[in-house]
């Protein structure tokens, strides 16, 4: 079988096993733009990568040329799948093809095909791939938490092969050491809305939200939990206007005077929805006026984009826009 | 403010950039205004000649997008052709040559000559070839053959695979609905389903991910908004939560980052930074008052990033893959970026006899962070400092640069107000957003 991580790169043309087969070189025509000035390995290695290919020959010799292809340029799509179909003819072991990807994922830890394919082999194999698969993952994570790759293909082994139980406490243990990891945050979504152990989001929906508040309170300047918190009510703006917990962590934030920019535009976002305040809001709001900004007039809405509109100035015309579309809606 | 070492990774790796941008805005601020203006200049000759190189040399190094070929030829012709600069005819008709190698006998085009079709490098042909322009180039694309591919392509998702038994997410939407689009080959076929796949990967974030349950991400964003208006399905997004999510994409540096905490990379300039421009055009549709500028005459109306070879496979096929060219008005036209010659003063009552509307995002601080720090002097532009330049990110820069200059526009064909235009502009008048603490 497919074993040995290299041959060494001995030249193909100098091996005995290879003197039936002519290469075939690339037919980039007299003229080609930008070419590539190919060391002669690679362009060797291609060269009879071609005539296996053309020849649709899917052998054991096939499959070690592919290997040492996928060494030399990770990302020729044609070549995984090749591969792949050599793999099938040939009937191999997956598991160790599992163990080569394995060898080779770190430094190809952002490779499409890489992972396409590691999909491919894992749904060949099945619920019993599983646990190994979940943790490589995690072992990806764990030196990059938010490799975009990653995360999508833990969240297709989870959907087709099941795992869930332990997730929720994955994203837990991420969020303890990065609060700000977007990507975990993102996965407790998932976790939360999808788990068959869960009940779902209606059913997590209070316990969610003060976990999330907690965050929030302690860093009210990290985007991820506010942007949680109104996924937890997606679907549902009257819930959201409507539970207390929400406008008063809002309020909590905006009393702090300190790192408020999303409590007020959460703040923002309820008034456009519907949310009656109390005058506590309103005072808090002014409370925030400095020296330097006009007073503020009746309508809280327009107040806070007024706010905003100095204190978030890269975004002040986003905070105009708004307080137009406040004026338009108004009419 | 916490010691350094209680800081999250996160946190660790935002301050760490902010600290080098801050930098280079601090030198630049303190250098005499005739410096100042050459900082802002946009070093047309370097670039242009750093991207003709590369059409007709490429080092081994390059051998890992041995499968990209057409993504390189359409960075490089695309910037060339923002840069209002020509190919010279022999080049020209050498990339529709290759281009024709690359293109196989059922349709669509491969990463090289030999090796599969692929959505991506069959978008990336077409695109350079559409550059080109002209009878040559347009007629080597065969189209029935393409459509076939595309047919073939196409997953009972809604969604398509990017090459046979490939993977499927919003880029293989994006690539092939814009291409047939383009080649005018679009049917019900194809579209059908798409909008259905697209709106489920529209996240509680308001962004748009590759897949169902995947994270909000500036490339996928653009591409799945982008297909969403050409299959004219576009009011089935949240689109005010869309908004709202690219609005805060972009960050103190002025540049955007791809995702909520991440870093800012000047690519984002295009993939986040091209999404106003759409939403600009769906806004002016409706009964959105934009912002009437001072002259009162408003009216209704988005590489290889590393020299090491697994990066470049990776984040090039991350963000390279997700490559397209400027709004397809622009068939066959060469767009010019501003020039510095003509800027000197800002005229706030420059109207033109053009309606003047004022962009969601902050066009000025987008075009500091893609002049001071993406921008190579000696040629190219680049993620951020301390990366190199490529041929990706000079594309992806330069597109989002051209779409910061045109944003207030309300006819994309006019040239650019000078108001738009960051060069010649006060350095007090830059960055006039203040700095947001952080515990």
């Amino acid at each position: 079988m497919d074993s040995r991580e290299d041959d060494g790169g001995e030249p193909l043309s100098r091996m005995a096993e290879w003197r039936d087969v002519t290469p075939l070189p690339q037919d980039d025509g007299p003229n080609p733009v930008v070419p590539i000035a190919y060391k002669e390995e690679f362009r060797e290695t291609m060269d009879y990568f071609r005539a296996i290919y053309k020849a649709d020959e899917r052998s054991p010799r096939a499959l070690r040329l592919t290997r040492r292809a996928i060494h030399l340029n990770p990302g020729n799509y044609t070549v995984w799948h090749f591969r792949r179909l050599v793999l099938e003819a040939l009937n191999a072991d997956l598991d160790e093809e599992l163990d080569f990807l394995q060898r080779i994922a770190n430094s190809n830890s952002k490779n499409y095909q890489l992972w396409h394919h590691r999909r491919w082999v894992v749904e060949r194999l099945g619920a019993n791939a599983r646990a190994k698969e979940l943790n490589l993952i995690k072992k990806i994570l764990s030196i990059d938490a938010k490799n975009y790759h990653a995360w999508s293909h833990r969240q297709w082994v989870l959907q087709a092969l099941g795992g869930w139980e332990d997730e929720l406490d994955y994203c837990q243990q991420l969020l303890e050491e990065d609060i700000f990891n977007n990507s975990a945050w993102n996965q407790r979504y998932f976790v939360v809305t999808r788990s068959p152990y869960l009940g779902g989001l209606k059913a997590m929906r209070a316990s969610e939200v003060r976990y999330t508040v907690e965050a929030i309170l302690a860093n009210p300047n990290n985007e991820c939990p506010w942007r949680y918190l109104q996924g937890l009510y997606k679907d549902d703006i009257k819930a959201l206007v409507n539970d207390p917990e929400i406008s008063s962590v809002c309020l909590k934030v905006i009393n702090t005077k300190n790192n408020y920019v999303f409590a007020l535009k959460m703040l923002l976002d309820l008034l456009c929805h519907g949310f009656q305040p109390c005058h506590e809001f309103r005072d808090s709001v002014v409370a925030l006026r400095t020296s330097d900004t006009d007073p503020l007039g009746p309508d809280l809405s327009m107040a806070i984009c007024d706010i905003l509109e100095h204190v978030d100035s890269l975004r002040a015309s986003y905070w105009i826009w708004r307080k137009n579309k406040l004026s338009v809606a108004a009419v | 403010m916490e010691s350094f070492r209680s800081l999250t990774v996160t946190q660790r790796d935002q301050i760490l950039v902010e600290q080098q941008v801050f930098d280079i805005f601090k030198t630049f601020y303190n250098l005499p205004p005739s410096s100042q203006s050459f900082m802002l200049e946009l070093q047309r000759e370097n670039h242009v000649e750093y991207l003709t190189k590369g059409l007709t040399g490429l080092s081994p190094s390059f051998c890992v997008l041995d499968a990209n070929r057409p993504w390189i030829c359409y960075w490089i012709l695309h910037s060339i052709a923002l840069l209002d600069e020509f190919v010279d005819p022999e080049l020209e008709n050498n990339t529709i040559d290759f281009l024709s190698r690359c293109q196989g006998p059922n349709g669509g085009y491969a990463g090289g000559p030999g090796q599969m079709p692929h959505l991506a490098t069959t978008y990336a042909a077409v695109n350079s070839l559409v550059t080109l322009g002209g009878d040559k180039a347009l007629s080597s694309i065969n189209r029935e053959k393409l459509y076939m591919f595309l047919r073939q392509m196409k997953d009972a998702s809604g969604g398509f695979r990017m090459h046979d038994g490939g993977e499927i997410d919003v880029r293989a939407c994006y690539t092939a609905i814009s291409v047939a689009s383009l080649l005018n080959i679009l049917d019900d076929e194809l579209v059908q389903n798409v909008g259905n796949y697209i709106l489920s990967c529209q996240t509680y974030e308001g962004g748009i991910s590759g897949e169902p349950g995947s994270e909000a991400h500036g490339g996928y964003t653009f591409c799945g908004l982008a297909t969403m208006i050409l299959i004219n399905e576009v009011d089935r997004l949240d689109l005010s939560s869309l908004t709202d999510w690219v609005v805060f994409r972009q960050g103190v540096e002025g540049g955007f980052q791809g995702r909520t905490n991440k870093l800012v990379d000047g690519c984002y300039s295009f993939w986040q930074g091209g999404i106003f421009a759409l939403l600009k055009r769906l806004n002016s549709t409706k009964e959105v008052k934009p912002i009437p500028l001072g002259d009162g005459e408003g009216s209704g109306e988005e590489s290889p990033q590393t020299t090491t070879s697994s990066d470049a496979a990776g984040e090039e096929g991350l963000n390279g893959d997700l490559s397209l060219g400027g709004s397809h008005s622009e068939i066959g036209d060469q767009h010019n970026t501003s020039s510095q010659d003509n800027v000197i003063d800002i005229d706030h009552n420059h109207s033109k006899g053009h309606a003047n509307v004022e962009p969601l995002f902050n066009s000025l601080a987008l075009q500091q962070y893609i002049l001071l720090c993406s921008q190579e002097l000696n040629g190219g532009l680049r993620d951020k400092p301390g990366k190199s330049r490529d041929h990706y990110h000079t594309c992806y820069c330069l597109s989002g640069l051209s779409v910061c200059q045109r944003s207030w526009l309300e006819d994309e064909d006019s040239p650019p107000l000078p108001r738009a235009v960051l060069a010649g502009l006060w350095a007090s008048e830059i960055c006039g957003f203040r700095m947001y603490d952080r515990s």
